[in-house]
């Protein structure tokens, strides 16, 4: 399973990578919270989102050492950050992601 | 009837009737330092080498390197264990300063790379060192503990041994309270300091439907692994046997009924400085040596060569018995180890060679190492456990002056040599007199006797007259 989404529009590229173990109820809100927030959050931004199931790909676990899931990393802009849950506490997501909560409505 | 495997620590076996509970999890918990991590390290490599049982390491603390080089000091080689595909190991670092909670998580990861570690080699043994590391590196406690509790329950149901570690606790056994999920086995090591020197000591807390050693015992880690000693009094159940050692000096078993002490008994040879104790002692183990019995020494004042030169001055060549190993001679002080831990190291040497005669040269050089009553308890077990192994011991003493206490040690041997300096005008006068000898009608003479170029003997004045 792996989604894809791109906007080219910023100078600086974000990696974000989203790691679940199958189709779980808390994988399922935490791709969707996470695509909410890059729509409302990243406008601009160029960036992108790898969602990675361990239940297929258990070895990529140990690379970004992966533990609670589901896992967000931050992989660009670097310092790497690390955000687990399933993302429903949006004001922690930003916090944790570097982004200021933005005012604009959504798109 | 509990299945058990081998837990690669010797000593721990024997306590335990087998080892640990066989798909079960075993908690053992200490603090930093105590050995916990080589405990593991020892339960998976004997699994991988001896017991076709492939494991898995779990490191939360320590990185691969690390564990790798520290293994190593006791002889283990884990790369190659890796390469050839009976270990695995994941080092699972957490950095609690990067992560941020933000809703409903659980620790599938931790699920996911252990079952992945454990189907890549086959596992039947998993070692998780430490899990205190989680409750740092997991904010959530009462998540944390939920995925603690799926994990044992997990451990379980697919059979694994696993051997889980945790830091002790000052109110609880453990810090974090892991003995609440683990109830089959809880073993605690603990590392105690005396006068500056260190013990180790292993204990049983508990083992569920097994029946085990409850004492405290001390454990030594080296370059040949843990090896734990049941240093405890074995009673007074020996095997006693009716065969005679000869002492070495045909004089003195002329004393002891013509044959020389008992088998398995033990011999205290006391006398002041310059009496010839240590070469009754050389002529012991030279006799045993010669016909054909492996020896050990404890000499706690001089060095091996120098024992070894001052043996030859009186005819007793050491030399070639220690070349082709039948005699084994150690010169150690007890004093920079500890009293228990020298006992322990003992109890050790003993295991590996394996002796039919052991001599301790002096056995007051134990007794100036503890407290009075310490010593006298540490005499009694080393006599206790030569005597289970059926060893012929003699300890040379001096006398201390205080008598109650060279008494209470008398007590505790089978056969007691007294020997004497008499100053003449002409030169000087050794005695020797047989204070006891339990078991037989020993002589009650006090006899000469000489040292010369080809060592003691003692002269029978009554037979000359």
């Amino acid at each position: 399973m792996s989604d894809l989404h791109t906007a080219v529009n910023a100078d600086e590229s974000w990696d974000l990578r989203l790691y679940v173990a199958g189709h779980t109820d808390k994988s399922v809100r935490a791709i969707a919270n996470l695509n909410r927030i890059c729509r409302q959050h990243m406008e601009g931004r160029r960036y992108t989102i790898e969602v990675v199931d361990l239940i297929a790909r258990p070895q990529l676990a140990e690379g970004d050492q992966i533990l609670a899931l589901p896992t967000l990393v931050r992989r660009l802009p670097e310092p790497m950050k690390k955000i687990i849950g399933d993302l429903s506490n949006e004001e922690r997501v930003l916090v944790g992601l570097d982004l200021r909560p933005s005012r604009a409505p959504p798109p | 009837m509990l299945e058990k495997v081998a837990s690669g620590i010797s000593g721990l076996d024997e306590i335990t009737g087998g080892g640990l509970p066989a798909g079960r999890p075993t908690l053992v918990c200490g603090g930093p330092g105590s050995g916990k991590t080589m405990l593991g390290v020892s339960f998976l490599v004997r699994g991988a080498l001896h017991d076709d049982e492939p494991g898995v390491l779990i490191s939360f603390d320590e990185n691969i390197e690390d564990l790798e080089v520290n293994s190593a000091s006791l002889g283990y080689d884990l790369a190659a264990l890796q390469q050839r595909k009976l270990l695995a190991v994941d080092y699972v670092y957490l950095d609690p300063h990067t992560t941020i909670e933000t809703g409903e998580f659980d620790l599938e990861g931790l699920f996911i790379r252990l079952a992945h570690a454990v189907d890549k080699v086959g596992a039947k043994r998993v070692v998780l060192d430490s899990i205190d590391t989680l409750f740092a590196g997991i904010p959530n406690e009462s998540i944390l503990r939920g995925e603690l509790r799926r994990l044992f329950d997990w451990l379980k149901s697919r059979a694994l041994t696993t051997v889980i570690t945790a830091e002790r606790g000052e109110t609880g056994i453990t810090r974090h309270g892991i003995e609440e999920y683990v109830s089959d086995c809880v073993i605690v090591l603990d590392t105690r300091i005396n006068d500056e020197l260190a013990t180790r000591r292993l204990r049983i807390v508990k083992y569920r439907g097994s029946a085990h050693g409850a004492n405290e015992y001390p454990f030594l880690i080296e370059n040949s692994g843990i090896t734990v000693l049941p240093v405890t009094s074995l009673g007074l159940a020996h095997t006693v046997s009716d065969d005679r050692v000869p002492s070495g000096v045909a004089g003195l078993d002329q004393m002891l009924e013509g044959k020389g002490f008992y088998k398995g008994s033990s011999i205290l040879v006391s006398g002041g400085p310059g009496t010839g104790k240590t070469i009754i002692g050389g002529q012991f183990v030279a006799a045993a040596c010669g016909r054909g019995e492996r020896c050990l020494v404890f000499g706690y004042e001089e060095s091996v060569p120098q024992m070894v030169r001052n043996m030859r001055t009186v005819g007793i060549d050491w030399q070639p018995l220690i070349d082709d190993h039948r005699l084994t001679v150690l010169s150690v002080r007890p004093s920079l180890q500890g009293l228990e831990m020298h006992l322990a190291s003992m109890l050790h040497m003993l295991q590996t060679v394996r002796p039919a005669v052991v001599v301790v040269d002096p056995l007051s050089a134990l007794q100036g190492s503890g407290t009075p009553g310490q010593s006298q308890a540490m005499v009694l077990r080393l006599i206790d456990h030569l005597k289970g192994l059926g060893v012929t011991s003699m300890f040379l003493t001096l006398p201390d002056g205080d008598v109650s206490s060279e008494l209470s040690i008398a007590s505790l041997m089978d056969t007691w040599v007294e020997l004497r300096n008499q100053r003449r005008d002409d030169g000087l006068e050794r005695r020797i007199h047989i204070a006891k000898s339990r078991g037989m009608a020993h002589s009650s003479d006090v006899r000469d006797f000489g040292i010369g170029a080809s060592g003691v003997a003692v002269v029978d004045r009554k037979a000359h007259a």
